[in-house]
């Protein structure tokens, strides 16, 4: 519907303002004032656009779907209640970014500033025309944290940081309440849509989940509007800048709970159980906040108490369950906004033209900033509630309903009045405070700055305020009057209660209270001279009572105590007990499957025993348990016999039809065995146990018991093959793949064809891994420092070198060049002839098995004889192998392939092929698949290649050992060339970049 | 058949997970071999066991379970094996690595206390 589209605009605009303006220079003050400006003035704009609609009771909804699965939708929705809302957040906030504009010193990067300013903007827009509860709950928390971004704007000072989380984890912990709470009232309900909820009130009074929903969003709304025993946080938010607590703490978000508490009056209030939290929460806040208030010497901190209390009156109204109250809260939410906007950004221009905001430096500004002081002292006025200005009109409907309140119990009827009274006196007396102290007595001494009016822009939003002040004071009726009775209206409906707003009531009992508040507060504030003077921080009385120390024990309890103790008591450091853990939690659950189903026989007969693969398997058990065995003393030995395992499931692979498993099989045990050999060089020398450690029992239990979990896992596995042998299922994934391999993939090589084509995407996605893998060793190789007794040259090449140098004829390194001479032959004589095989595997991959992993494998292998043989030097003097740019070549290959596909208007990775008749080669499939297994050729070519020389090229490296040198280092040169001080490996052994 | 491979498919996971919980990281990096051998042969098993008919159709043929093994398990062995063999070569390098930071091939880093 296009007359909602203002909604959307008002809605959207903020983020986009957002982002353009973090996009930015750093310095681009007055462009994103302005930015910022024109897009509060375009809200505020579209905010007026809807009154025509919303003036004459409509509603203003925009939805579309956002999770119809879940029957969330995304809406908009804007009623008179809203639309006050919005008006607030957009007007101050034009008037805010003006006033930060000149109050944003030039040094800092503005633009940020704006930017977060803009979307807390959307954010607060978004909570309050949100149609449905579920996005409400999701904007609640963006200004959450948006408001901790800007609260943290100066984040070099530890003060900012620290009231920045705690405003963040007090109000989203709310937060989180509230959704919560949010969905219990939509399970009741049936539906989260903002007008089902208002129209079911009394089924969700009724429900049993009333009371959790209830505490769970009041949760949510009293942390957000600082309520008692939440409002600690909001004190500490004022290390904010002061344009943030102008506009923050004003009109918006810790509006937010307010908002919300009214907004749901009609569905959740009406009960003792609202009454009693919201109504107490509210009383106890509005006394404590005014009384702590007077103590401040900070004038954003008297402000920040008395914003505290004021929040604790409108949420006393909204809890003491009657229309009229509920009318004079909205009614203090506009009033409490102009007046204490308008004051914050006084205490911000007396800041930023004094140097200090500490009330006890300040005095007589009134001789220096005339103008601002008594901007200041109308707006104090409004606060203090003096007749004439708007405060006063709020105050007097506040006593009026607290001398009128229905209450459950009588002596709550009695002391409200009281209280409210009390409250007034301290709001004098603290209004007092900041002005006198301010602006009268003596002229200051000794201030950062000397005193002056503002520019006249950054006092104009100030005017405009308190301006709004004294008309809405003098002229409510014909002024606030329709907006206020709009917006009652669309919060009350047809509940909305007759009353009148106007300056004179005649001599009643609100007017002598108020008189009387005012008598008490100026007294009270004579009497407290004496002690005010003294300068002693904090509030006498209750200064033990402090939230910000039970909120710093609570975290430190929760984040560190809590979490060290259950790390103690639930983790351990040490991996054994870890992988034993979940080793035998592996096979308790594998084995309580069986004991509980059952195991019934396999339907396939096993096959007849061979005597040859029984003897070869013999053989290959014999060696892995030998490998286990000589593990820890006989490395060598145990390398060896893993070796011996691995030919023997090579073996197995051939006689159970896998050719293509038993070559790559074959290669990588190659690699495999190559690259740990290089590794043993780094392994400490293992002497037999010195025997010192614990007692033989204990070490004897502790093997049994691991023996006992490894027989467990064995025979579990044993187990579970044969039995998975003997089964055969109806139906198999093969026979798709065996029937289309040649038709679709032009292959004859099913396993490539999968490999290649059919899961094509599979393996690009491992090829990948594989290269990540490779450059991870490669740069954990480069900072690679060995312990300290592995960093001399082995014992071998020193005998070698000492018996070279014992020889006048012999050079450093001849004995090892004599001992390699015919393998470093054969080695070079071989190598056309390996990369002639590999060539002829990549090509017949498709048919036949062989493939990009064989072949890249395989020239991976030529590389390393020479390696071996001819010595790295002797290699890398005659050949390059830049093994990133393999790796890089056969990514694009493989993904360009994929891409390919697209170009012919088919998905990812589909393949063509087509055979092609070449002179003496004669019929050879031409696949674009074949593109693809080029590529995976080369990625596995670079990647084998750059491990296995990163490693080998250690022994040539000067080694800084990374723990002690033992003292007496033998520094016997050996017959390797001289160390290559300290260039990284990287850089001269694979030379790529 | 069945029954050997069942049976050598157990004792290497037996050994593979006897060297995983002991102490020194050589042992640890055998273990994982010895235990990605036995899984790679489980997987490559769950296909049957057949001898004599590899996935390797005749030419411009169609092919059939009956005569061919299943290729889909082999695929998956294949690209398990060079997996693996990377997996073995990082923690090969970061093994090498904390035994430089820390002085000890012992798998916490620090000599047990016991």
């Amino acid at each position: 519907m296009p007359d909602a589209l203002p909604l959307l605009i008002a809605l959207l605009l903020p983020f986009a303002g957002a982002v353009a303006a973090g996009l930015l220079p750093t310095h681009a003050r007055n462009a994103a004032a302005w930015l910022a400006g024109g897009v509060a003035l375009v809200g505020l704009a579209m905010v007026w656009a809807a009154y025509p609609t919303v003036s004459a009771g409509g509603v203003l909804r925009l939805s579309a779907a956002w999770m119809p699965s879940l029957g969330l939708e995304f809406s908009l929705r804007m009623d008179g209640f809203a639309w006050l809302f919005a008006g607030l957040v957009f007007g101050v906030g034009v008037l805010v970014v003006v006033y930060a504009r000149y109050y944003m010193a030039a040094e800092d990067p503005v633009p940020r500033f704006f930017a977060f300013l803009l979307a807390f903007m959307g954010s607060m827009a978004g909570v309050v025309l949100s149609g449905n509860l579920v996005q409400l709950a999701f904007f609640w928390e963006l200004t959450s944290l948006f408001s901790f971004l800007l609260i943290g704007y100066w984040h070099h000072t530890a003060a900012a940081r620290d009231g920045a989380r705690m405003a963040l984890t007090v109000t989203a912990t709310g937060g989180l309440c509230l959704f919560a709470g949010v969905l219990i009232l939509g399970h009741i309900v049936g539906s989260y849509d903002l007008d089902a909820v208002l129209a079911a009130g009394d089924v969700v009074r009724a429900h049993p989940l009333y009371l959790p929903a209830l505490v769970l969003i009041l949760l949510g709304a009293l942390t957000k509007s600082a309520q008692f025993p939440f409002h600690f946080w909001l004190p500490h938010a004022m290390a904010a800048p002061t344009p943030v607590s102008a506009y923050l703490h004003s009109a918006t978000l810790v509006k937010a709970g307010i908002f919300l508490m009214a907004r749901l009056w009609p569905v959740l209030a009406g009960t003792e159980a609202w009454f009693w939290i919201v109504g107490s929460a509210g009383l106890a806040t509005l006394l404590l906040g005014a009384y702590i208030a007077i103590f401040q010497h900070d004038l954003k901190g008297l402000l920040a108490y008395s914003t505290i209390s004021h929040l604790g009156l409108i949420t006393l109204l909204l809890g003491l369950n009657s229309e009229l109250a509920m009318v004079a809260a909205i009614f203090h939410v506009i009033n409490h906004a102009t007046f204490k906007a308008s004051l914050f950004m006084a205490a911000g221009i007396i800041d930023h033209e004094t140097g200090t905001r500490d009330i006890r430096r300040l005095s007589g500004l009134n001789r220096f900033m005339p103008f601002t002081a008594r901007l200041a002292l109308i707006a104090a006025g409004a606060m203090a509630g003096v007749p004439l200005l708007n405060g006063f009109l709020s105050k007097e409907m506040f006593f009026a309903e607290a001398l009128s309140a229905k209450d459950p119990l009588p002596v709550f009827f009695d002391v409200l009045p009281v209280a409210a009274m009390v409250a007034s006196a301290f709001s004098v007396a603290y209004s007092l405070r900041f002005i006198h102290g301010t602006f009268f007595g003596p002229d200051p001494v000794d201030l950062p700055h000397k005193p002056h009016e503002p520019p006249a822009w950054m006092r104009f939003p100030v005017e405009v305020l308190v301006l709004a002040c004294i008309v809405i004071g003098i002229l409510p009726a014909a002024t606030v009057g329709p907006y206020l009775d709009m917006a009652a209206r669309a919060a009350l409906g047809a509940a909305t209660p007759e009353y009148s707003l106007a300056v004179w009531h005649g001599f009643n009992l609100p007017l002598v209270m108020s008189m009387a508040a005012f008598a008490a507060g100026l007294i009270l504030y004579r009497l407290l001279q004496s002690h005010l003077a003294k300068g002693i921080e904090g509030p006498p009385l209750i200064r033990s009572l402090e939230g910000r120390r039970m909120f710093e024990r609570t975290m430190v309890f929760l984040s560190w105590r809590l979490a060290r103790t259950a790390e103690g008591v639930l983790g351990t450091r040490r991996l054994q007990p870890q992988l034993r853990l979940v080793v035998t939690a592996a096979v308790l659950a594998a084995g309580w499957t069986v004991w509980s189903r059952g195991v019934g026989p396999g339907n396939l007969a096993p096959s007849g025993i061979d005597p040859v693969l029984a003897l070869i398997w013999l053989l290959g058990a014999a060696c892995a348990l030998g490998a286990a065995w000589q593990a820890k003393f006989h490395r060598l030995a145990a390398l060896i016999l893993l070796g011996g395992t691995g030919l023997v499931v090579c073996v197995t692979f051939v006689w159970f039809s896998a050719p293509d498993l038993a070559l790559t099989q074959l290669l990588v045990e190659v690699v495999t065995t190559i690259l740990l050999l290089l590794g043993l060089r780094w392994l400490p020398k293992r002497m037999d146990s010195p025997g010192s450690r614990g007692s033989e029992a204990v070490t004897l239990t502790r093997r049994l018991r691991d023996l006992g979990i490894a027989a467990a896992a064995g025979a579990g596995m044993a187990g579970l093959a044969f039995g998975v042998m003997t089964r055969f299922p109806p139906e198999l994934l093969a026979r798709h793949f065996l029937e289309l391999a040649y038709s679709e993939g032009g292959g004859t090589n099913v396993v490539n064809v999968i490999l290649v084509d059919f899961r094509g995407f599979d393996t690009m996605g491992e090829i990948a891994v594989l290269g990540v893998v490779a450059m991870t060793a490669y740069a954990l190789l480069r900072r690679f420092r060995p312990a300290a007794d592995s960093v001399d040259v082995p014992e071998q090449q020193r005998d070698q070198s000492a018996f070279d140098a014992s020889r006048p004829d012999r050079k450093d390194g001849d004995t090892v060049a004599d001992w390699l001479f015919i393998p470093s032959l054969i080695a070079r004589l071989l190598f056309p002839v390996i990369l002639l095989v590999a060539l002829f595997l990549l090509l017949r991959g498709h048919d036949l098995p062989g493939g990009g992993f064989a072949a890249g494998l395989t020239v991976a292998i030529a590389m390393i004889l020479q390696y071996m043989f001819g010595g790295t030097q002797w290699v890398e003097t005659r050949l390059r192998v830049l093994p990133m740019r393999w790796m890089g070549i056969g990514l694009l290959l493989a993904a360009g392939t994929g891409l390919g596909a697209w170009a012919a208007g088919r998905p990812f990775l589909t393949s063509h092929f087509a055979y092609s008749q070449i002179p003496v080669l004669g019929k050879i499939p031409v696949a674009s698949a074949l593109l693809f297994d080029i590529g995976v050729f080369a990625l596995v070519v670079g990647a084998t290649i750059l491990v296995l020389i990163a490693l080998a090229r250690q022994s040539l490296r000067g080694h800084r050992a990374a723990a002690p040198r033992p003292p007496e280092a033998p520094a016997v040169p050996g017959p390797v060339p001289p160390p290559l001080g300290k260039t990284a490996v990287g850089q001269i052994a694979v030379g790529d970049d | 058949m069945e029954l050997i491979l069942s049976l050598g498919i157990g004792v290497l996971t037996g050994s593979g997970v006897w060297l995983l919980l002991r102490p020194r990281t050589f042992q640890v990096i055998v273990g994982l071999s010895l235990l990605s051998y036995a899984v790679n042969l489980f997987i490559f098993s769950t296909g049957g066991l057949r001898t004599g008919a590899p996935p390797i159709l005749e030419d411009g043929r169609a092919g059939t379970l009956a005569m061919h093994a299943d290729p889909v398990p082999q695929a998956l062995v294949l690209t398990a094996i060079v997996i693996g063999f990377a997996t073995t070569a990082l923690f090969l390098v970061v093994l090498l690595a904390a035994r430089g930071l820390t002085g000890t091939d012992h798998v916490d880093g620090k000599e047990s206390g016991r």
